[in-house]
């Protein structure tokens, strides 16, 4: 007579937490396949270069001495920003919709660890966010008025894929916060929002004087400053601040509504 | 390990001839509470590898608590739930256990074939996709995205789901719903291979005939206990006896009460039910010593033990050690 378990040498837990890149594979698939979200965090932001970066009558004017690039090329990093934040809110909030399908509780019965499953989520976000970065760039470069030399053009490409990060972070804290399906309607204006007061959609120093101070508390602000400092030069500490203390604040929303979330209770 | 008797009459054996099997789930006094409410009341459970067992109750009985804490979505207030001597949770990581739920769990924009292939690849021994997808019958349905699918096609997804995490122990809740006949015999067939080699799996149902032919094992929940526990024949016969009906205006049941035998009184306006084990002594009292009259004696089934064991409030209550 056995008295014995199953042998468990043969059942070791699932390496790094069960992440693997089929799933990142289908992860990115299933966000592609979503035309809707596809059509705003891709086509939205290069329209909006279009409209804002080509249109505007200084458009060609360099951004003055001691600068890198011109107006146009300003603009196209503040709405490569934009569509960044989009795509990685966008991405991180699918939790959302797979919590309301009870899909994140059948994920807890399989060997994939919570954190593994938001790091997935983390990178699809992330991905999708370069796109949106690409798209407004080759725009940018294909119609020429965008202007700052080729170092500046990496470097300002990769701050803002980087600095996207945060909102992919924002994304999950809402995701795992709100309960509906359609938390993207909700957090697409909160964007706006942001990306008003932060000045990616107007150029803070024509403001009143309350409105630009209002403006350094809100969190795309610092994230829009260090993003344009490859080409303008004007680093301050306050943008880094700023864009640290929000991202300390979305990240820790985000583990305390996770910890909530995949707690057993 | 000898499990080839899988003739439903011959359950008993069954459950014998896996009594000195491994164990695959063990509960110990365990208990939930929600505030005040007491979902789960003291269960002791133990089930050994390749068994199949039924977990029977009505709604609000403590099954789906039950199982939550099994799958290590919930923790006992008190008590202890071990799954292959495991914490639940750690079972779970290392894919012991996998579970088909009734309803959600499925993302509506993959397909198919994704959704198996994204289940398998979190599984360090999952089994190959295709075969899968062909066991569950799902092969044409595979290109197509699961929100375009029906609530059956739904479910053998979610089977397939299960199968190709190849796990010790499954547990299914309503495996069946929205399942065809050839499908749901299909299911069974499957269900029960893998339980010879070894799979003990745990499904809770409201379907009693499937519980009668599937199961080795019925365990029957009522109010956050086990009020029974064997085969389904040792099930049958625990809610035995018959049903004495009779019709008995104004019935007063009181005296009724203290004739042996007497299991239960229902009262239904003019009807009375008396379930009980002598019928006999039960008749001979009703219409000697009552006015009732126009008597009925029947057998009952499964579905009236159920009914006798799961609602019946003057029922001793059964545990099996």
């Amino acid at each position: 007579m056995s008295t014995a378990t199953i042998d468990l040498t043969h059942r070791p837990p699932a390496k790094g937490g069960g992440f693997n890149t089929t799933l990142l594979r289908l992860e990115i698939r299933r966000l592609l396949r979503n035309k809707r979200t596809m059509l705003f965090t891709v086509l939205l932001p290069v329209a909006f270069y279009l409209i804002f970066g080509q249109t505007i009558k200084p458009s060609d004017q360099s951004l003055g001495p001691g600068t890198h690039g011109n107006v146009s090329a300003f603009i196209m990093i503040s709405m490569a920003l934009y569509g960044a934040c989009l795509a990685t809110t966008s991405g991180g909030s699918t939790v959302s919709v797979e919590r309301a399908q009870g899909w994140s509780r059948q994920l807890r019965l399989t060997p994939l660890s919570p954190l593994a499953y938001v790091v997935t989520k983390a990178l699809t976000a992330m991905t999708l966010g370069l796109m949106s970065v690409i798209a407004v760039y080759i725009i940018g470069a294909v119609t020429g008025k965008a202007d700052m030399p080729l170092w500046a053009w990496i470097a300002t490409a990769a701050t803002v894929w980087v600095g996207s990060l945060m909102f992919a972070v924002y994304g999950l804290f809402m995701g795992y916060l709100l309960p509906t399906e359609n938390v993207m309607q909700l957090l697409s204006f909160t964007l706006v929002i942001f990306a008003f007061a932060g000045g990616l959609f107007l150029d803070l120093s024509q403001t009143a004087h309350w409105y630009q101070t209002l403006a350094k508390f809100t969190p795309m602000w610092g994230l829009n400053e260090l993003v344009h400092v490859p080409i303008t030069g004007g680093f301050q500490w306050l943008s880094l601040v700023n864009a640290l203390v929000w991202l300390g604040l979305f990240t820790a929303g985000a583990v305390w509504r996770f910890r909530k979330d995949t707690a057993r209770v | 390990m000898n499990t080839a008797e899988i003739d439903s009459s011959s359950t008993p054996q069954r459950a014998a001839s896996t009594g000195s099997a491994p164990v695959a789930l063990e509960l110990t006094g365990v208990t939930k509470t929600f505030g005040r409410v007491e979902a789960v009341r003291g269960i002791d459970l133990t089930i050994r590898q390749g068994e199949i067992v039924a977990f029977l109750g009505p709604n609000g009985a403590g099954k789906t608590t039950t199982i939550d804490m099994v799958l290590g979505l919930s923790e006992p207030t008190s008590g202890t739930a071990r799954v292959f001597g495991l914490e639940p949770h750690h079972a779970i990581r290392r894919g012991l256990v996998s579970a088909v739920m009734q309803t959600g769990g499925l993302v509506k924009d993959l397909t198919v074939r994704e959704t198996v292939e994204l289940t398998a690849s979190l599984f360090p021994t999952a089994r190959a996709v295709p075969e899968v997808i062909r066991t569950a019958g799902i092969e044409e349905i595979a290109d197509r995205m699961v929100g375009k699918c029906s609530g059956g096609e739904q479910q053998r997804l979610r089977f397939a789901m299960a199968l190709v995490s190849d796990p010790e122990l499954l547990i299914l809740d309503e495996p069946t719903t929205g399942m065809d006949v050839n499908t749901r015999r299909a299911f069974w067939a499957s269900i029960r291979a893998d339980a010879e080699q070894g799979r003990t799996v745990i499904f809770a149902t409201h379907y009693l005939e499937e519980a009668d032919a599937y199961a080795d094992r019925i365990v029957l929940v009522r109010r956050g206990q086990i009020v029974a526990d064997g085969s389904a024949a040792e099930v049958r016969a625990l809610g035995a006896g018959r049903t004495v009906r009779v019709t008995w205006p104004n019935a007063e049941v009181e005296q009724l009460r203290t004739v042996d035998g007497v299991e239960g009184i229902d009262v239904r306006g003019e009807q009375v039910l008396v379930h009980a084990k002598d019928s006999d002594a039960v008749a001979r009292y009703l219409l000697t010593r009552t006015p009732a009259y126009d008597l009925e004696i029947e057998a009952r089934g499964l579905e009236d033990a159920f009914v006798a064991l799961t609602s019946d409030d003057d029922l001793m209550t059964e545990s099996e050690k």
